[in-house]
């Protein structure tokens, strides 16, 4: 058997995320967006990241206006629910804190990227972004000859993260996680990346896992750590566990709007909030609780006897 | 609470702007076709199809997700959890791209923030006063603007909005017209079908170029000529667009009473 994984996300980005790294983050799209590791990253004062992701709602934007990105390779950045990224805005336009360089990609070309690492294959072809200034910028696009048909296809090389952060709803300690709902690239980002970090809603028996290993999508001999964190993807939502806190995505975007008054939401939601317990007494009992799951909605249990 | 302009406009024909958008997007829809459904109008389209005249529709979302049932709530994202509830499939985002590279996948919309008479849209740099403003980008528009047998965009009918040409190619439509989708070496069967704007309809001819085809319920056509940065053709039987009927407007109010996405 080996060693449990199990720590605490202060020691998991410690350990497993210095400066300079590409970090996936925001692989299940709007859901389960691992919100308290990135707070972490900047409570770390991690600098120089490259951010991966297909979008990341507003957490990229957070990491962007804390300092920590020089580079971001997504398909999109900005607030899903109220619009555009001002700290993107701001490092893009102004070079505010520091400038970021971007990189477009398509949510289809994205997932390409992950996937042919994680096929262990330098590219794969697609017909995506042909035609497209996505294709003329982003050197890790290229348009080629088919050499079975002469059609023209693009190459979208192979990304490789340093590390991928997933929130998942369920792990055992050793890293073995079940995820359900929205996958997004979660799957293929966790075989791209060189680590993987499992943050999990609550942390099971191996036999919890091994009960329906359909749905054990990363399997643990991939995770370098496990960290148990209820809450963690709080104002993303997670299938089963808590819904979409709509209004905290549109207060941020007002309180994000001005230089300022991000500056100030920076210090209240992350800096000066010691972890994500705090954060979460921070936001308030009842708050939270109103976004609990009202009504449970189970699964068909799958019989894998024999 | 609904607002004061939704209010408004209600009271004076029936029905908001965005509302006659969502009517005339959902029309687009066949039934039991797949559509590649996206955010905001788009979504709220797709449900009121499936209500109406389309209840065999297929929704496919970029997270993964395949739908065969309106969701039971408005959705604010496409991976909001009661949009995965009751859902046929919860993939992973290869999963429906693929569907949309083979070709299978009739209808696409999109949204964005500027489009010229050829039909591509830019949704990556703005351009305010002569300003760049970096604009979030493609999400999956780009993916489906090249591979959905029709595309379907809706946006604000503005002038800053509608340019003659784009300054970035986020969603190729038909390029700079006359066939050169094909030269780029995009699928036969894609490219651009119509632009539902707040003002009427614009469908493409073939040699690439947008016209307008429809008018909304009082709108003028020299409204729309003022609001278009291009000289822009006019259909020879220029129609009025249907207003959204009682079922119609039922379907999309039972999901956003207050008019959250309709304004």
């Amino acid at each position: 058997m080996t060693a449990s994984k199990l720590m605490t996300m202060h020691d998991a980005i410690a350990r497993h995320v210095p400066s300079g790294a590409m970090v996936l983050l925001g692989a299940q799209m709007e859901q389960m967006i691992p919100f308290a590791a990135g707070h972490e990253l900047i409570r770390q004062g991690r600098r120089d990241l490259t951010l991966v992701g297909p979008i990341s709602d507003i957490l990229f934007d957070q990491m962007i206006g804390a300092g920590c990105a020089s580079k971001v390779m997504a398909a999109w950045i900005g607030n899903v629910s109220a619009g555009v990224a001002y700290c993107l805005r701001r490092a893009v336009e102004q070079g505010i804190p520091r400038r970021v360089d971007v990189t477009d990609y398509s949510n289809f070309t994205f997932a390409l990227a992950l996937h042919s690492a994680a096929l262990g294959v330098p590219f794969l072809p697609t017909y995506s972004t042909l035609g497209s200034d996505l294709l003329k910028k982003n050197g890790n696009l290229r348009e080629f000859i088919s050499p079975v048909n002469e059609d023209k296809l693009v190459a979208v090389r192979a990304l490789r993260p340093d590390v991928a952060v997933l929130h998942v709803q369920r792990a055992d300690e050793h890293g073995n996680a079940h995820i359900w709902g929205s996958l997004g690239v979660a799957v293929d980002g966790a075989r791209a990346a060189r680590k993987v970090i499992i943050v999990a809603e609550e942390i099971v028996a191996p036999e919890v896992i091994a009960s329906d290993p359909n749905r054990t999508l990363v399997p643990g001999f991939l995770v370098a750590a496990v960290v148990n964190e209820p809450g963690g993807a709080h104002p993303s939502p997670v299938q089963g566990y808590y819904g979409r806190d709509h209004a905290f995505f549109a207060e941020y975007h007002e309180q994000s709007r001005k230089l300022e008054d991000f500056e100030k939401w920076l210090e209240h939601w992350v800096v000066r909030t010691a972890d994500r317990r705090e954060y979460l007494k921070q936001l308030g009992t009842p708050h939270f609780d109103l976004l609990a799951v009202r009504e449970h909605a189970l699964s068909a249990p799958a019989d894998f006897g024999y | 609470m609904a607002t004061a302009n939704s209010e408004s406009q209600i009271a004076a024909r029936g029905y908001t702007a965005g509302e006659i958008m969502v009517a005339t997007a959902a029309r687009e829809i066949a039934d039991a076709e797949l559509v590649f459904v996206g955010m905001r109008l788009p979504m709220l389209a797709f449900l009121v199809a499936k209500r109406t005249h389309a209840p065999r529709a297929v929704g496919l979302y970029e997270n993964g997700l395949i739908r065969e049932t309106p969701s039971p709530q408005l959705l604010y994202t496409m991976a909001d959890p009661p949009n995965l509830r009751g859902a046929t499939q919860c993939g992973q985002m290869l999963d429906v791209m693929a569907f949309l590279q083979q070709g299978r996948v009739q209808l696409g919309f999109l949204g964005a923030a500027e489009v010229d008479r050829f039909g591509n849209l830019n949704s990556t740099w703005g351009d305010r006063h002569g300003e760049m403003q970096r604009l979030p980008g493609s999400g999956g528009a780009c993916d489906i603007a090249c591979l959905a047998q029709r595309t379907v965009v809706l946006l604000a009918h503005e002038r800053t909005r509608f340019r003659e040409r784009v300054g970035h190619i986020t969603s190729p439509g038909n390029g700079r017209g006359n066939g050169w989708r094909t030269t780029q070496g995009l699928p036969l069967r894609s490219g651009p079908s119509a632009l539902i704007t707040t003002l009427g309809v614009l469908r493409f001819g073939s040699d690439g170029e947008a016209f307008l085809a429809s008018v909304h319920p009082g709108v003028g056509v020299e409204d729309v000529l003022a609001n278009t940065g291009w000289t822009l053709r006019v259909a020879e039987k220029l129609e009025e667009t249907r207003p959204p009927s009682t079922d119609e407007l039922a379907a999309m109010r039972a999901l956003d009473p207050n008019h959250f996405w309709t304004k």
